[in-house]
């Protein structure tokens, strides 16, 4: 049988350009910006549609957070999800190990209706909040293996090979399922979403939940952003001009060598 | 006592492992001398006696090196339950670590298992009660304020928040060696194999002197040319920015940033990057950066040192003739 992989994506801010925060200091302002999906976790779909695909299983994508994170699941059924769950929730009141024990109570909900899911994937961690340790978490709740950080990933048989860089170089893991395991961006190249899939990921049915326990909350005192650093830039020249004095300041750097 | 999670290379303690014990100064000075200890964590490459003798250097009393079968592969949860052990037997109130993946991957474990909070990424130390710190979010594009008011307090530091830097008051820092048992459950995922990385992928680019960087200003694959000729005139090495590499015009290997490599050269030559914060999070330790661009308002411009103004695709193709002149060829 093919194996169950479950995705989890988180909404965030596209912090790309410039980063606002709201009025109480306590999130990013995502009005002027705009949203997106965590740029690991765009990896990790992509790794649980051909993990879905090579085994002949499914990957079902799971997201907690607003209403409009609706778009980011919407996002994953185009690419090749089948299935999609919401828990609908203010996500500024979870914390990382709220947002784990909500990921165990799907999983373990989903398990008792007949869908055991063999993989968790989730990014290594969130383009906003950064936590790194959601992953590891859920493996704790769930009682299962957990591997941190890895690109690239197959599914043989009932075992996970997984593997990323090491302070060495490129570490494997082979990891008996069920287990979680979190992805880091550069392994694959995720797939953008056709017209078909988008016509498809409509009329998919999302399960909509509400959250299993009262949030403990993350221990978030305030935001604040960094100090802007004077501009001391030295301007060389423009254009083709430049090029002798580049040289020069090259020659006084040590940086050529002949 | 202060716990600080220790990693080493061949040359010893490394430089983020010795700049969270500089940190642990801090919190060690405002409890009024909490002692320090580190703990290491399997074979190690580097000359042991030399390590004690750095980590002793940096103020830290006791150094506790974790070996033994268990510890001979890398797993997160195995090498977790050596620093629990470490730390029920020395009751540290608190936990450290540099904030590389194997910092963070390990004191996610420790946290999940003493149902504590971890800080990721702490860039300063507020105060003792309540204990606060400030760590970087969103890439480093804002920082948060946020209490550890559980014990132990855990908490990762960010890279070069703090420069290392010996203790004052040097300690003579004492070896204490152990081989604890592990569970089978903590050995489940382990390193099965590793295999060093080619020397011309990321590597190279860690290590460069001098890294030359294109951006979206490159225009296509094509547009390459000039640039591969500036990063071999300078014996350097290729950086690219993310939308480079997701257009498929260079490979991930030679990404900057925050999802990509971080580099520390002499010399950094971002061309056509706009110094986006997570592209910023990965050459911010360059020494010296000269930014090439047609944008005066750029952030990486406005970021460097030295800058010029203009489109790359003249201004490069006229410094390789320079050097090129210059060198007489
Ligand atoms: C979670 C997350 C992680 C990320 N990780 C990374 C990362 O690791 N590394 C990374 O780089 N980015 C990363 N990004 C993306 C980052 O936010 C920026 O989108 C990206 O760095 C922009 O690349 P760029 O500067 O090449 O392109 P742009 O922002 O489009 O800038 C192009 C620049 O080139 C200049 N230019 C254009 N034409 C020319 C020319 N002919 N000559 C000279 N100058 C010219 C323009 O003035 C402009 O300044 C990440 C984003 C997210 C959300």
């Amino acid at each position: 049988m093919g194996a169950s992989v479950l995705v989890c994506v988180k909404r965030v801010v596209d912090s790309s350009g410039e980063v606002v925060l709201t009025e109480d200091a306590q999130a990013v302002d995502g009005r002027f910006a705009g949203f997106t999906t965590s740029a690991h976790e765009e990896c990790a779909v992509e790794l649980a549609i051909q993990a879905a695909a090579s085994t002949e299983g499914s990957a079902a994508v799971l997201t907690i957070g607003e209403a409009e994170a609706v778009e980011q699941l919407r996002t994953a059924l185009a690419l090749g999800c089948t299935s999609a769950t919401h828990v609908v929730a203010d996500s500024s009141r979870l914390g990382p190990a709220d947002v784990a024990r909500e990921i165990a109570a799907v999983v373990r909900d989903h398990a008792a209706t007949g869908e055991s899911h063999d993989l968790v994937l989730l990014g290594n961690d969130a383009a906003d909040s950064g936590d790194f340790q959601v992953g590891i978490r859920l493996a704790y709740e769930l009682g299962w293996p957990v591997v941190n950080g890895v690109s690239t990933l197959a599914v043989e048989g009932d075992e996970v090979v997984a593997s990323g860089e090491g302070p060495d170089g490129r570490e494997t893991y082979r990891v008996s399922l069920p287990a979680v395991v979190t992805v880091l961006e550069g392994g694959v190249e995720p797939r953008y979403p056709g017209v078909p899939g988008r016509l498809k990921a409509k009329k998919i049915l999302i399960e909509e939940r509400e959250l299993a326990a009262e949030p403990a909350g993350p221990k978030r005192v305030r935001l604040l952003l960094p100090p802007a650093q004077p501009s001391d830039v030295q301007i060389l020249g423009t254009g083709a001009e430049a090029a002798p004095a580049v040289v020069d300041l090259l020659e006084t750097l040590g940086v050529l060598a002949r | 006592m202060i716990l600080v999670f220790v990693e080493t290379d061949a040359s010893g303690a490394t430089e983020v492992s010795r700049e969270a014990v500089t940190f642990a100064r801090t919190l060690s000075a405002a409890g009024g001398g909490v002692p320090i200890d580190a703990v290491l964590v399997g074979p190690s490459a580097a000359d042991l006696p030399g390590v004690v003798q750095s980590l002793g250097s940096h103020g830290v009393r006791r150094v506790h090196h974790v070996t033994g079968d268990a510890f001979g592969a890398y797993s997160g949860a195995a090498w977790a339950s050596a620093v629990q052990g470490v730390r029920a037997t020395a009751a540290s109130v608190v936990v450290m670590a540099a904030g590389t993946p194997r910092g963070m991957e390990v004191l996610a474990h420790l946290a999940a298992r003493a149902g504590v909070a971890m800080a990721a990424n702490v860039t300063s130390f507020g105060g003792l009660s309540p204990f606060t710190v400030t760590r970087q979010v969103v890439g480093g594009a804002a920082l948060e304020e946020m209490q550890l008011d559980q014990r132990p307090a855990v908490f990762t530091v960010a890279g070069h928040a703090v420069e290392a830097a010996p203790a004052d008051q040097p300690v003579d820092a004492e070896l204490v060696e152990s081989s604890p048992e592990v569970s089978a459950d903590d050995l489940r995922a382990r390193v099965v194999s590793s295999d060093p990385a080619p020397p011309d992928e990321a590597g190279g680019l860690k290590s460069a002197r001098v890294v030359v960087g294109a951006g979206r200003g490159a225009g296509s694959s094509e547009g390459f040319a000039d640039l591969v000729e500036l990063t071999d005139l300078l014996g350097g090495s290729l950086g690219v920015s993310r939308v480079v590499t997701s257009l498929g015009w260079r490979p991930h290997h030679e990404q900057v940033g925050q999802t990509g490599v971080r580099i520390s050269p002499e010399l950094y030559i971002p061309c056509g990057i706009s110094g986006a914060i997570q592209h910023w999070a990965g050459c911010s330790s360059a020494k010296t950066i000269l930014a090439i661009n047609t944008d005066a308002e750029a952030p990486m411009v406005t970021k460097a040192s030295y800058a010029v103004i203009g489109d790359l695709h003249e201004v490069v193709p006229a410094i390789n003739a320079e050097i090129r002149r210059r060198r007489g060829a």
